[in-house]
């Protein structure tokens, strides 16, 4: 048990910078996820407080203690890969043995850790067979047992269920949650699965290119995205971003085409400056009439408990709208929709930030 | 998984076969079935006539003092070239692999000896150590160490083992750097990240790991040091001084080519094959068992 602090950590390959500078202090027990597209530097932060990349600057601390000069054994975390990284040509006790061998832990007590660990993921049956026997989910269980069994101070998750497929993936997910919920663990996870991020975190860390975007719970994140980088990867369909502008006195803001939003609070300082504007598609509403938005449909997909409509908005700017239920309308139709004035967002037109509200 | 290829033409796989299958034929087959054939005659000194003589020549063979004397020198011959040759090789393979941007050098560097003439690399080694001329020769005498292995058995015995292995070095470096490639590097990073340190890591996890390569290189190493170190020995010492450096092939070179036994010669080598048949069957029975495929 313990905390892990990051403090202006960076890493540069040669000239290219993959981590500018990241802040981050993790509690005890909490569950941090680090979340961004594939190839921001999620992986390279995590190996940096692993001990497997060297820090080229700021400080890593875990429990306090830091740990800039230590080797990967003394820094008392367990890792889980996206490979798993089991040892092939050891039993699935060796392999959740190994640590605990190499620690010099007396023979009882390595038996009961390990039939523990094998209780918990139900590989009790599976213990005396190789890693090459067993099937993806296994595999993956075995992988989170050799962590659990060295009870160390943190975890470290990279992808761990992205090689699962679909259904096994949901499966491990709630089976993560219910490990970290009994055993407290303090735990960094990997993924670029905004829905394992929205599950599984205490608070998530947004990353894009080697920066963190935004820190903070799953719902926070939802509805207050801070940038917006943030507001297109987190929430599916993503949401909707329109160029739009200020009116004279910064009561509300209007399209380009005309339609006009009014402000849950007005910004005078703002007046007549050009905006970004942001809706989810699922705060969207037809309605019956008098709604400000006129979309023309151009595909609907029916999801079973949604429907979500493709369409545009007369000057040619792509929509998306999710509605419960089952589809109501067809392609080639005109709809009219509106947004409730608290599901608007506003981004800076320059820098993408959210402004203050 | 299965591979399987299907040829449209019946004849091409045959085709295809066809050279190695001659290869082995004339330069394998026939000169064993010679071979056989020859053990068990006996041949006039003008090789006009031969006569059936039955196991005479193998009873000849192995009552013969110093041909015992000659299997206790390839023992020694063959044992420490194989251990030496895979030690070092092991050692360079895992220099290269922790360095594997500087490997195309060091590889193309560490080949060399394996595409180079036993005769050549013999010459070299001469270079080195001839007592009058060789530098560390020289050194080791202006030291006040006597050294000249065309006098002392030991030192003979010692110069071949080490020129013979150095020759099989490289092709034991290529093989043990492409398996220690194909180690998963997040296996090596989860050992140390269960506490492994490098020593641990490389005894309880690359080294396991690399046991085909391993075995598949005893094997091939142990025939090359009974059948294919001749031109090394031959160059260097000539199984001198005395018969110190002679090793059962280069004995049945030296009975059969210089002295025109013939049909000692041949039990010889009839010998020689069954050694080296039972050796590797031993290896597949025992060794093998220890060695984990993935
Ligand atoms: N060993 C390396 N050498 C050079 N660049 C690297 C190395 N490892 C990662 N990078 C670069 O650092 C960036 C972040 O990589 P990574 O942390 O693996 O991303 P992620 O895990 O978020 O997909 C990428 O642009 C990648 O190309
Ligand atoms: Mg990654």
């Amino acid at each position: 048990m313990a905390t892990v602090d990051l403090n202006r950590v960076r890493k540069s390959y040669g000239a290219v910078e993959a981590i500018k500078g990241i802040d981050i202090g993790v509690a005890d027990g909490e569950f941090l996820v680090l979340l961004g597209p594939s190839g921001c530097g999620k992986s390279t932060l995590l190996r940096m407080v692993a001990g497997l990349e060297s820090i080229t600057g700021g400080e890593i601390a875990i429990g306090g203690r830091v740990v800039n000069g230590l080797e990967p054994k003394d820094r008392d975390i367990a890792m889980v890969f996206q490979n798993y990284a089991l040892y092939p040509h050891m039993s699935v006790f060796d392999n959740m043995a190994y640590g605990l061998k190499i620690r010099g832990l007396p023979k009882a007590e390595i038996q009961a850790r390990v039939a523990k660990a094998a209780e918990i993921l139900e590989l009790g049956r599976f213990l005396d067979r190789r890693p090459s026997q067993l099937s993806g989910g296994q595999r993956q269980r075995v992988a989170m047992g050799r962590a659990i069994v060295r009870e160390p101070a943190a975890f470290l998750f990279d992808e761990p269920l992205s090689n699962l497929d679909a259904k096994l993936r949901t499966q491990m997910r709630v089976e993560i949650k219910r490990l970290q919920d009994r055993l407290g663990i303090t735990s960094l996870y990997v993924t670029h699965d905004q829905v394992e991020a929205m599950t599984l975190a205490d608070r998530i860390l947004v990353m894009n290119h080697g920066v963190a975007e935004q820190v903070g719970t799953p719902l926070e994140v939802y509805q207050r995205p801070a940038s917006l980088f943030v507001a297109g990867f987190i929430g599916s369909p993503p949401m909707n971003v329109l160029d739009a502008r200020f009116d004279a006195a910064g009561q509300g803001v209007a399209l380009p085409g005309g339609t006009a939003f009014l402000l849950p609070r007005p910004r005078p300082d703002m007046a007549g400056r050009p905006i970004k504007l942001g809706v989810r598609p699922e705060h969207l509403a037809v309605t019956s009439g008098d709604g400000p938005l006129i979309v023309t449909v151009d595909l609907v997909e029916a999801l079973g408990a949604d429907t979500v409509v493709y369409g545009r908005l007369p000057d040619g700017e792509g929509m998306v709208v999710r509605v419960a239920g089952l589809p109501f309308c067809r392609e080639g139709e005109t709809l009219r929709v509106g947004a409730p004035p608290d599901a608007l967002h506003l981004f800076d037109a320059e820098t993408g930030r959210r402004l203050a509200d | 998984m299965q591979r399987r290829v299907i040829f449209d033409n019946r004849a091409l796989p045959y085709l295809l076969l066809a050279p190695q299958v001659a290869v082995t034929l004339i330069f394998f087959i026939w000169p064993a079935a010679q071979a056989l054939w020859q053990s068990v005659h006996l041949q006039d000194a003008f090789g006009l006539r031969s006569q059936f003589v039955g196991l005479e020549n193998f009873q000849a063979v192995l009552s013969d003092p110093n041909y015992l004397e000659t299997v206790k020198t390839t023992i020694v011959f063959s044992a420490s070239v194989t251990l030496l040759s895979l030690a070092s090789a092991l050692g360079l393979a895992v220099l290269a692999d922790a360095k594997i941007r500087a490997a195309a050098a060091y590889k193309t560097l560490l080949i060399w000896p394996y595409a180079l003439a036993p005769a050549v690399a013999a010459v070299l080694w001469m270079f080195i150590f001839n007592p009058d001329i060789g530098i560390l020769g020289r050194a080791l005498n202006n030291l006040g160490y006597a050294w000249d292995y065309r006098l002392n058995d030991g030192q003979a015995l010692t110069m071949v083992i080490l020129a013979a292995s150095w020759k099989q070095v490289s092709y034991n470096f290529i093989f043990f750097l492409a398996g220690l490639q194909a180690i998963p590097r997040s296996v090596l990073e989860a050992a140390s990240i269960d506490g492994a340190g490098a020593v641990r890591r490389f005894w309880t996890i690359t080294f396991p790991l690399l046991s085909p390569t391993t075995f598949f290189l005893l094997v091939v190493n142990i025939v090359y040091a009974f059948f294919e170190t001749f031109g090394t020995i031959h160059a260097l010492t000539h199984g001198g001084p005395g018969k110190a450096t002679e090793t059962l092939i280069f004995r049945v070179y030296q009975d059969g080519v210089v002295n025109h036994d013939l049909g000692g010669s041949s039990a010889q080598s009839v010998i020689l094959m069954v050694i080296v048949i039972a050796l590797t069957a031993i290896q597949f029975r025992f060794v093998e068992r220890k060695v984990h495929y993935s």
